[in-house]
């Protein structure tokens, strides 16, 4: 996928070739144009990567969500996007009963969940009964923009891959921005700094490089510098970040 | 400020400037942290700042549209903002801004793409020297496509008016308050006009003649709008190479 990098706002002309438009574009009088602030990425089709922006649901997405309701057979998910998710009862792994449901999933619970359907009218229907789906129980989720997730994952998962095996960590990111990681304290620190870092600099060339060497100076870092590294890891400055955030 | 006798002297007008020329714009984008869109911007003595939030859930419910999203536009001014305190709240002046503003701007707005959603976008008047609707306007439109709100094309907003019996573009305080007309446009790039208001008289060739100017005036904030966009981005990357 070797492209220019380009950034462009709504209304940039992009193309005479209505079949190329693609997400974040939109045509009209037999041109292409953009409909977001974004990067252009040109692969066949033509399509705009929005720098910002709120996770729509799409049908078959891996998601995690956090329960803010339990009604009479469904429980309420946030799934961080303007839609809630319903996980019907019946599509928890075992049969429980109606009475019983706070006990499997409460108000405040995590979990890793998958989009089962999506109707014109956005109602989004969530189901657990698939081999990767379970509860979150250990761990941290941290955020990231929606739309920058595949850069996060990589080609061919080769960034999420790197990560994993240079901060020891197990590292899952579901399709609307969520990560969850879990492994020692301090390498999940390293993980989220990294994450972050990919983050801000998702739309300048060179990423995989930079990161590589990010990780490589955060790791080998000469006495001097670590003594005060720790001292930031002391001050609880990761749960502070995310709370300026 | 009592009447001056004359508001263009030789071509030139009070505060210097030429009939055909805008005051100083200083755009910032990205300036609101927990805001999903943001925007500064400086439009002469104009001060405000946009905020935009969303797509996100609609309350009260009743307003939600089950196949496209609400647009709601907040124009307020503080009560710093004029030289006499101004009554704080909304009243019958910012409600009519309101809606001709979030007027000006839905036809831009991709409001298909996200049913049962409301967009909120909230500008701020921190200081007021005439023209803040259409200082509202262009600082919206970079807000929503800071948030990631799929749009046609910007939308940039100026006025023309006419002060002694002469054309002018973008008036200041004191051409709108002893002027002849006011007439705020705004529209996209391409020229299409969503907004357009009249206050006093033209004749129908000033009109034509105004709305030219006007054009002209609001591909010119176009420009400066596309640069600050494209700064936002611009500035972090200077940002992080110095860590």
């Amino acid at each position: 996928m070797k492209m220019e990098k380009k950034l462009v706002i709504p209304g940039d002309f992009l193309s005479d070739d209505v079949k190329l438009a693609d997400e974040g574009t939109y045509v009209e009088d037999g041109k292409v144009f953009s409909s977001v602030f974004g990067i252009v990425s040109i692969n066949k089709l033509i399509r705009v990567v929005s720098l910002s922006g709120k996770y729509i649901p799409k049908r078959d997405d891996i998601v995690i969500g956090i329960v803010t309701e339990v009604s009479f057979s469904n429980w309420i998910v946030d799934i961080r996007s303007p839609y809630d998710g319903l996980l019907h009862i019946s599509e928890f792994p075992r049969r429980i009963d109606n009475v019983d449901m706070s006990k499997y999933l409460k108000v405040g619970d995590s979990i890793m969940t998958l989009v089962s359907d999506v109707d014109e009218t956005m109602k989004v229907e969530l189901t657990l009964n698939d081999q990767r789906l379970r509860q979150i129980t250990d761990g941290r989720v941290i955020e990231v923009t929606p739309s920058k997730v595949p850069r996060l994952i990589g080609k061919n998962g080769s960034m999420i891959g790197m990560l994993k095996n240079e901060t020891a960590c197990n590292i899952y990111i579901a399709q609307n921005g969520r990560v969850w990681l879990t492994g020692k304290d301090k390498n999940i620190d390293l993980a989220i700094r990294t994450i972050q870092k990919i983050e801000n600099e998702s739309h300048i060339s060179g990423l995989t490089e930079r990161i590589v060497k990010f990780l490589k100076q955060e790791k080998g870092i000469p006495a001097k510098k670590q003594v005060k590294k720790k001292e930031e890891d002391n001050s609880g400055g990761i749960l502070d970040e995310l709370l300026d955030k | 400020m009592a009447k001056p006798e004359k508001l263009i002297e030789n071509g030139i007008r009070l505060d210097g400037r030429r009939p055909d020329e805008l005051r100083p714009i200083k755009i910032k984008v990205g300036v609101l942290n927990r805001a999903d869109g943001s925007c500064y911007f400086e439009f002469g003595l104009n001060k405000v700042i946009a905020a935009v939030y969303g797509p996100r859930e609609v309350h009260p419910r009743h307003m939600q549209k089950s196949n496209s999203a609400v647009v709601r536009y907040k124009y307020n001014m503080a009560s710093f903002s004029v030289e006499d305190r101004k009554r704080p709240g909304p009243d019958r002046r910012s409600i009519e801004v309101s809606k001709v503003s979030r007027e000006a701007l839905e036809p831009v707005i991709f409001q298909e793409y996200f049913p049962r959603s409301a967009i909120d976008i909230f500008v701020e008047v921190l200081q007021a020297d005439a023209g803040t609707r259409t200082a509202g306007i262009n600082a919206a439109s970079l807000a929503l496509a800071d948030a990631g709100i799929p749009m046609k094309s910007l939308v940039s907003a100026c006025a023309v008016g006419k002060v002694d019996d002469t054309l002018v573009l973008d008036l200041n305080k004191d051409e709108d308050n002893y002027g002849q007309a006011d007439m705020p446009v705004a529209m996209t790039p391409d020229g299409k006009i969503t907004l357009l208001q009249m206050d006093g008289h033209l004749s129908g060739d000033e009109f034509k003649e105004g709305l030219e100017m006007a054009k002209k005036g609001c591909l010119e904030i176009a420009q400066l709008q596309r640069a600050a966009l494209l700064e936002k981005y611009a500035t972090r990357m200077d940002g992080e190479s110095n860590e």
